[in-house]
Parts: C-alpha cells; structure tokens; sequence
C-alpha cells in the first residue's frame, strides 16, 4: 500500500471545496482549490447508435452541450466540467468516441472563449472487456480498442480521463445477489486491485503521454449496483453499505499507481480516497435522481469539489432540454456551497447535509465525516490490499452497530441478522492473499471467471 | 406435518439437502410425482415468491429457496418423465444485444423456474436470430428480452420483426422487460407482454402459457 497516513485526518478537514492536493486544468480550472464546481453528465434519449443514426447523435451531442454551456454562462457558472460517458458502441467503435469527443472539447473552447467560463471534458470510455463472457481482463480483444479511445480521446482535448472499469465484477455480480461477503471481499479486495493496477499503469501512461490529468476509476459496477439493488429492497441496505466500504482499497489503486484525480462521480467511496490521497472528488446526490435513486442525496454533497447529476437523457422537459434544466440545478447547488465558503459558514453546511442523512441508512451512515476518517484510518493502517478490504468491512460494521446500538440509526429489524451473517463470514476469511485464494479457488466457477487474468 | 407440507417447509428455508431427502421419501412412499411438484416444491416456491413480491425476504433468501428446488427436481424429474407430465411452459429467456446487464434478467428466470416453467437462458447481448432459432428449437411458448438501456431497448423490435420475418409471429408470444420498458414501449414495438418486475414476469407467464396451451 502506497498511502500509510492520510491526506485529512480530522474529519473538519473533510469538507466540499478543498482538498489537500488540487488540481488545476490547461484552462486553469482548479478542483480542490476553495470553490465547487458542477459536473456534468447527458446520454442519448431512446435510440439506436449504429451508422444510420451516427449524424443525428452528433447533433445532439454538438446541440446539447451548447445550451448546457451557455446556459452555464447566464448563470454565472465560472468552471465546469462535461462528462462524457460514452456509450457502448462509441468504445467498440472508436471513431465515434473520438469524434464526439472532439465536438465537446471544441464546445468547451469556443464557448469558454466567449463567456469566459473555463469549461473541461471528462472522458469515461467504457470497460469493454465486460463484453465478453468471461472476460479476458489482460488479454481481451476489446482492450486495444478501449486504449485507443483513452488516447486518441486525450489527443482530441479531453482534459480529464476517468472510467468504471470491471475486473472482479464478474464475480462480484453473484457475490451480491447472494449477499456473500466472502466473494464480495475476493471480487474487491483481490481480483478487483490486481486488474486496477494492470488497467491503471495504461491509463497513466496515456495521460503523461498526452500531457491529460488520469482521474479516477469509481467501482459504479459494484458499490453502485448494491446501493440500486438495496433501493429495491433486493439486499438488506447493511450489505450495500458494506460492499461500498469493500471497495475503497480497490478504488485507491488509481492513485497509487499516478492518478490525480477528480476522483469521478458514481462512487460514493470517493470520500475516502480524499481523505486517504488528498485528490478532489466529484460527487452526485439528490440532483443525480435523474439517473437514479439514492438512500445518501445529502450527505454526498458533504465533502465534493464537483458536484454531478451523474447522467441525464437528453430529452425535453417544460423547462427545456433536461441536461439544462439538470445543469441549472446543479448551478444553484453549487451556490449555496460556495456562498457558505464565502461566509464561513461552511462547517455549518456541511453538518446539516449530513445530519440530515445519516439516521436513515447506513449507506449515509458511514460517508458521515468521522465514519470517512475512521475507516480510512483502518485502511492506511493495514498493509496490503487484502487486509485493508478486511478492515474497511470490519470497521463499516463496527460503525453501523454502535449507531444502531445508541438509536442514532434507525434499521429495519429484517437487517439485524444479517449484521450478524456477515461478520460471521468475514471471520472466516484469512488476511493472507494466497491462503485466500486457495479457499476461494474450490467455489469459483472457471467458466464465469478467469484467474489467470488477474495474474493469479 | 405432512411430507408434502414439510417439503414447502425445508424448501422455503433453503434447506437443499433435506428437499432432496424428503422428496425421495415422498417418491418411495408411493406419491404421484406431478402431487410431489404442485403441492411441495411449488408450493414453497410460491409462498417464496410471495414474501418476496411483499418485500418480505431479500434476494439471496429466495436464491437459497431455488437452489433447494432445484436440488429437489433433479431427483423427481425422471419420475414426472416416467409419468408424462411436461414443463408446464418453456420460456427463451435473454439480453438484448448490445446490452450486457443481466441480474434484473436472472432474477426473472429464478421466479420463472419456480413457477415450473422451463427457462432457455440464451445470456447476454443475444441476436435477434439467436432468440427465433432457439425458440424453434425447443417449440417454446414465450421469448422473453430484457433491456436496461434506452439505446438496445429499441433491439426489441428487432426481435419481434425477425420472428415475424419468419412467419412465425403467431407461433411465440413476446415479453419484454428492464427498467427502461413501459406498458406503453410494449405496446409501440407489438409485444405481447410487459411486466415491470420479476414476480409479476413469472406470473404473468405462467398464465400465459396456461392460456396458450388450452388452446
Ligand atoms: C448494475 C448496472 C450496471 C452493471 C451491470 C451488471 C450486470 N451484470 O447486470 C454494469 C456496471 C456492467 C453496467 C454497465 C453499463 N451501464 Co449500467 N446500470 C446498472 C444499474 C446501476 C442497475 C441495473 C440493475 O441491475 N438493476 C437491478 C435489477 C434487478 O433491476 P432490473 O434490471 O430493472 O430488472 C427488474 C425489472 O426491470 C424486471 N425485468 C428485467 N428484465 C426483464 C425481462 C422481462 C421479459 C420482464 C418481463 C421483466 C424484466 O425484473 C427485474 C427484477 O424485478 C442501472 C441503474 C438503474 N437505474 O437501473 C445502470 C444503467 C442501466 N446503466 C447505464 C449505463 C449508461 C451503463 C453503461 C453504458 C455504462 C458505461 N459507460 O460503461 C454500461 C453498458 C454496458 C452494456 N452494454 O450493457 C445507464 C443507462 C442509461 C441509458 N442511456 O439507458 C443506467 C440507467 C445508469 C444511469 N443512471 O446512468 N451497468
């Protein structure tokens, strides 16, 4: 482990608008230096992409980011950052990728050129190794693809390059549905670090190369997928909780191996890794309901230095295109915060955004400041991936029980239980990796993943 | 308790091994299978998918149901052969192409097994003519697409244009479903069915096919 102190280690120092180690864009667009900014993020309304309807996607991909932009300006937005996340095709094909983002970096010149606005572009490519069953992490067909759009992507003027990718996922996808902490901590803890640091050492390279800043890698597909199946009552809410504590060693990888953030938005782990690293963060709450359903819509905002509506489609809604109408409501939020910076009144904010979630689920729970700072304390402690995964579960837990303990976290009985389940098959897991490994090897299914590709 | 109570017990409580047990007790002491099926092993997946549609037990608790049932099958499948009795539908069961999201779909293929319904998962990111080709291979009753993306759903089409393609429209009904497909997307592209969630896909089907097979 690279990180063996944290960046933050008061949790006041846990706040939106600074982190320990900024970064500034070639437009000079500073994350992390003092002020919010919004993030934003717009996918297609229902349509194919496929050649026939590439020239209409480009349309409104060029239509859409202007009036996002200008309307940006109207509002006095001074920074911001566009996300494109692209679709699956637009990675599997490049040329789409790249030429979309082409469009969106020549949007965020001319138009921050105009309004003196400093406007970036986040470009997340797809993990497309996924696309294959079982995934070939290290030696897939897709991978070069996936590579190229990074650089070609950087060369095009993306400032900022981020992904969601997948190694262990495709063990994760059962651990969870099984609510089975044991594959949880394998898929995260083992597979989960091991292709972080395969993927990021590319990814790095690419943005040093290009001379681009490496964002950040969010485990969307784990963390996010239990808080969405925990939403549906699928899994008990405790399990989400602790497959987000789960994926915090995992997340780190990006900047152990040269990543400098912002951390991107749809991992709530975000907040550790700013408290470990020291990088910015982008964040999404309530304003991301447009993408989906969320137990932490306050206590998210606690400690972001770009705030997002994480996707939104582009239709029309009565206040016009909905990435505006997104945008604006990103624009007002991000007011608020910074008029409390200006006021020094920020602390206050911040703890009533908090305060406000936390008695309601333990997802909220434990990204509450002194949660952040104790279990990413229990991380920097432990000396390798493995053990640090173990101890963030531990830790979550410990959390979750005292608050239900003292009445500060109000639990639906059916959870109780399984607070219990797990921590009886978390004890059973050895804080060695081989020995671990040798455990798990009997219960994995060759035919669904492949260890060699994760150099086991 | 009787045998057949206490199999829709054990299986509720995932207790595999004793499903297994008590459905060969049950066989040995003379019962029809077709009984064994309905009133155990259904039964108890029924009461399952209930609680869940109730929000009453998570996910992983009806997994653990399932694998029980499925423990029990395995032992009474030869003898509801020996007896004649059949699925009692077959279900071809994928992810649109393009798409790569599966666990809304795997959920609709365990409620739908334990409705006692045959179900061909064809996977992920499935061709249109991957769906027809299996659908005649096993005379299906049902082909089902799933889709959570607003840019595959429109495959959905796709699927039902090259079934009819075929002539063979009449022949399967199509059910979609995912998070982003509507009554009224159903309706738009000619489906047959939609349910929004994955008991409902069960029960619906199973009454479909009930339907389709009196005729
Ligand atoms: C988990 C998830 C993933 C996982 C998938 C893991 C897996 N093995 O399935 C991963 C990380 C791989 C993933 C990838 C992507 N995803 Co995704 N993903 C999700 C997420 C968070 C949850 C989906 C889920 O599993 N829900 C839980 C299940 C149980 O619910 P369900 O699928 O709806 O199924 C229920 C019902 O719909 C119904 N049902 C389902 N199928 C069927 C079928 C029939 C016949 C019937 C009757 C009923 C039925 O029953 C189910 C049970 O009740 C959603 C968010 C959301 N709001 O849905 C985004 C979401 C669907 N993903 C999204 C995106 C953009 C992507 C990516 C393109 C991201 C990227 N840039 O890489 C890729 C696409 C990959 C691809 N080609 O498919 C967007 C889609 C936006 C859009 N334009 O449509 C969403 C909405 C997130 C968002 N808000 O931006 N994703």
């Amino acid at each position: 482990m690279r990180f063996t102190e944290l960046a933050i280690d008061d949790s006041t120092g846990l706040i939106f608008g600074t982190a320990p180690r900024p970064v500034t864009s070639g437009r000079g667009l500073t994350v992390g230096g003092g002020q919010v900014y919004p993030e934003l993020n717009f996918t297609l309304p229902t349509m194919e992409v496929n050649a026939r309807t590439y020239p209409e996607i480009k349309e409104i991909y060029r239509n859409t980011v202007d009036d996002v932009l200008t309307r940006a300006a109207a509002l006095h937005v001074e920074g911001i950052v566009v996300e494109f996340e692209t679709l699956l095709e637009m990675t599997l094909e490049p040329a789409y990728g790249i030429e979309l983002t082409e469009v969106l970096v020549e949007a965020c010149e001319r138009l921050s050129a105009r309004y003196g606005m400093k406007a970036e572009v986040r470009l997340t490519p797809n993990d497309t190794r996924d696309y294959e069953r079982p995934p070939r992490m290290r030696n897939s067909p897709y991978l070069e693809n996936m590579l190229r759009l990074f650089d070609e992507g950087a060369k095009a003027g993306a400032t900022f390059l981020s992904i969601e990718s997948t190694g262990g996922k495709e063990l994760h996808d059962e651990a969870l549905v099984n609510c089975d902490i044991q594959g949880v901590v394998f898929a995260l803890g083992v597979l989960g670090v091991r292709d972080m640091r395969f993927l990021w050492d590319h990814i790095t390279k690419i943005a040093n190369d290009r001379g681009v800043i490496a964002g950040g890698d969010t485990a969307c597909g784990f963390a996010n997928t239990a808080m969405v199946l925990a939403e549906k009552q699928y899994i008990p809410r405790v399990f989400a909780a602790v497959d987000r504590a789960a994926s915090i060693p995992r997340s780190l990888v990006a900047y152990e191996r040269g990543a400098r953030g912002p951390d991107k938005d749809c991992g709530y782990e975000g907040v550790f890794l700013k408290a470990i690293a020291g990088v910015p963060i982008s964040m999404e709450g309530k304003t991301a309901a447009c993408a989906h359903a969320s137990p932490v819509g306050n206590v998210s905002m606690a400690a972001c230095d770009l705030w997002s509506n994480e996707s939104v489609q582009a239709v029309h809604l009565l206040g016009g295109p909905a990435p505006v109408v997104s945008l604006e409501q990103l624009a007002y939020d991000v007011r608020l915060l910074n008029e409390s910076i200006r006021t020094r009144q920020s602390l206050l904010l911040r703890d009533m955004l908090v305060g406000s979630d936390i008695p309601h689920d333990p997802q909220a729970l434990i990204l509450a400041p002194d949660s952040v700072i104790r279990i990413a304390r229990a991380v920097v402690a432990a000396g390798d991936h493995l053990t640090a995964t173990l101890a963030a579960v531990g830790t979550a837990l410990e959390i979750i029980e005292e608050a239900v303990h003292d009445q500060r976290l109000r639990m639906d009985p059916r959870e109780e239980a399984w607070v219990t389940m797990i921590r009886e098959q978390l004890a059973q897991i050895p804080h060695n990796e081989d020995l671990f490994v040798e455990m798990m090897q009997g219960r994995i299914d060759s035919g669904k993943v492949l260890l060699e590709e994760y150099g086991l | 308790m009787s045998l057949l109570t206490e199999i829709s017990e054990m299986l509720q409580r995932g207790k595999a091994a004793e499903v297994k047990n008590l459905v060969q007790n049950a066989i040995d002491e003379g019962t029809d299978p077709r009984v064994i099926l309905e009133e155990g092993l259904l039964h108890g997946m029924g009461v399952i998918g209930e609680k869940f549609k109730n929000n009453e037990v998570y996910v992983p608790e009806v997994l653990i149901a399932a694998r029980a049932m499925n423990a029990g099958s395995e032992i009474l499948k030869p003898h509801l052969a020996d007896a004649g009795v059949e699925a009692s539908g077959t279900v071809i069961l994928g992810t649109v192409k393009g798409d790569l999201h599966d666990i809304g779909k795997n959920l609709v293929r365990m409620m739908m097994e334990g409705k006692g319904l045959e179900v061909i998962d064809l996977g992920v990111d499935v061709p249109p003519e991957k769906f027809l080709e299996a659908a005649l291979e096993r005379n299906a009753d049902i082909i089902a697409c799933s889709a959570l993306l607003t840019t595959t759903m429109t495959e959905m089409k796709n699927v039902i244009e090259t079934v009819a393609g075929e002539g063979q429209r009449d022949r399967f009904r199509i059910m979609v479903g995912g998070a982003p497909v509507t009554e009224s997307f159903c309706k738009s592209v000619g489906a047959d069915l939609y349910a929004p969630d994955a008991s409902s896909a069960a029960d619906a089907a199973a009454a479909l096919c009930r339907e389709k097979r009196a005729g």
